[in-house]
């Protein structure tokens, strides 16, 4: 049995136009505390740490455009079948650090959609891929965020 | 901070525990803006989504392996790969500890290869992980 159709399937390779954002040393210290980091400059938020770059490019929607489960679509995303979102994991290619100051270009793309048959029945796996580099073109980090809908 | 011509494949590289509460999710999904109500709506997350309770989010787990690097590393080197899978879900009130080892070293480039690993009370692994750091 296959729940992805044609039309999912067709979404894979669609891409957001790029997302600008200014990191603030205050966001950096949120994360910080919040994560229980232990490091001194990420603490100060001199440096951020290698896990801030997820929510630096969550989307920032009306609430009126958040979905029953509290969730705002991330990227170009075809309608499911399978309702319930969880994280999968991620894999990430990082070439700078994230510092308070900079200018970060983010653009996500819908990279693929496969799916198993987990213990507790059928999952469907979403990848997205983050590409993140500088004003002016730097590469920053490059990452494989997968999801799952169960 | 790590030597490179010390480190062995095998050796351990320390984590730690984390009990997240209602307040240090709450504070980490506000901080990543993550709306999503298995993190912190009980009734929603038991009844509608049929978790045991509110779900720890896979990413903050995510963090804890990557702290697992960057403690070992300090000043001295930099995380270049970094990857995780999300296996087991884990529940508020769980206790769960990080942590990792030293899969290779190739001193020629200084590239040292971990595999990391979140386990739970259990001891079952809910977030294995890798990375590749250079040592400077």
């Amino acid at each position: 049995m296959t729940l992805l159709t044609p039309e999912i399937k067709s979404w894979i390779g669609q891409s957001e136009p790029p997302t600008t954002v200014e990191v603030s040393r205050r966001d950096i210290i949120k994360y910080a505390i919040a994560t229980e980091q232990v490091r001194q400059a990420y603490l100060d938020g001199d440096e951020a740490p290698p896990m801030f770059a997820f929510g630096l490019f969550r989307p920032l929607v009306p609430l009126d455009a958040l979905g029953p489960d509290g969730l705002a679509p991330m990227g170009p995303m075809p309608d499911l079948p399978l309702k319930r979102i969880m994280a999968g994991g991620t894999r990430m290619t990082i070439h700078r650090p994230i510092c308070p100051g900079q200018t970060l270009v983010g653009t996500r793309s819908f990279a693929d959609i496969f799916e198993k048959e987990g213990k507790q029945g059928h999952l469907i796996f979403l990848v997205n891929e983050l590409r993140v580099t500088t004003e002016a073109g730097e590469p920053v980090m490059e990452e494989m965020q997968t999801r799952i809908a169960r | 901070m790590p030597k490179l011509n010390e480190l062995q494949v095998g050796q351990p590289v320390p984590g730690r525990a984390y009990t997240p509460t209602n307040v240090s999710l709450f504070l980490y999904n506000a901080a990543i803006w993550n709306p999503h109500r298995i993190h912190y709506d009980e009734a929603y997350t038991t009844g509608v989504e049929q978790h045991p309770g509110v779900v720890i989010d896979g990413p903050l787990q995510g963090d804890w392996l990557a702290q697992v690097v960057t403690n070992w590393l300090g000043e001295d080197g930099a995380l270049i790969e970094f990857e995780y899978s999300n296996r087991k879900a884990s529940y508020l009130g769980q206790t769960l500890v990080s942590g990792g080892e030293i899969e290779s070293v190739d001193p020629a480039s200084g590239r040292v290869q971990l595999k990391l690993f979140v386990t739970d009370e259990a001891g079952d692994v809910t977030s294995p992980g890798s990375a590749v750091v250079r040592l400077d």
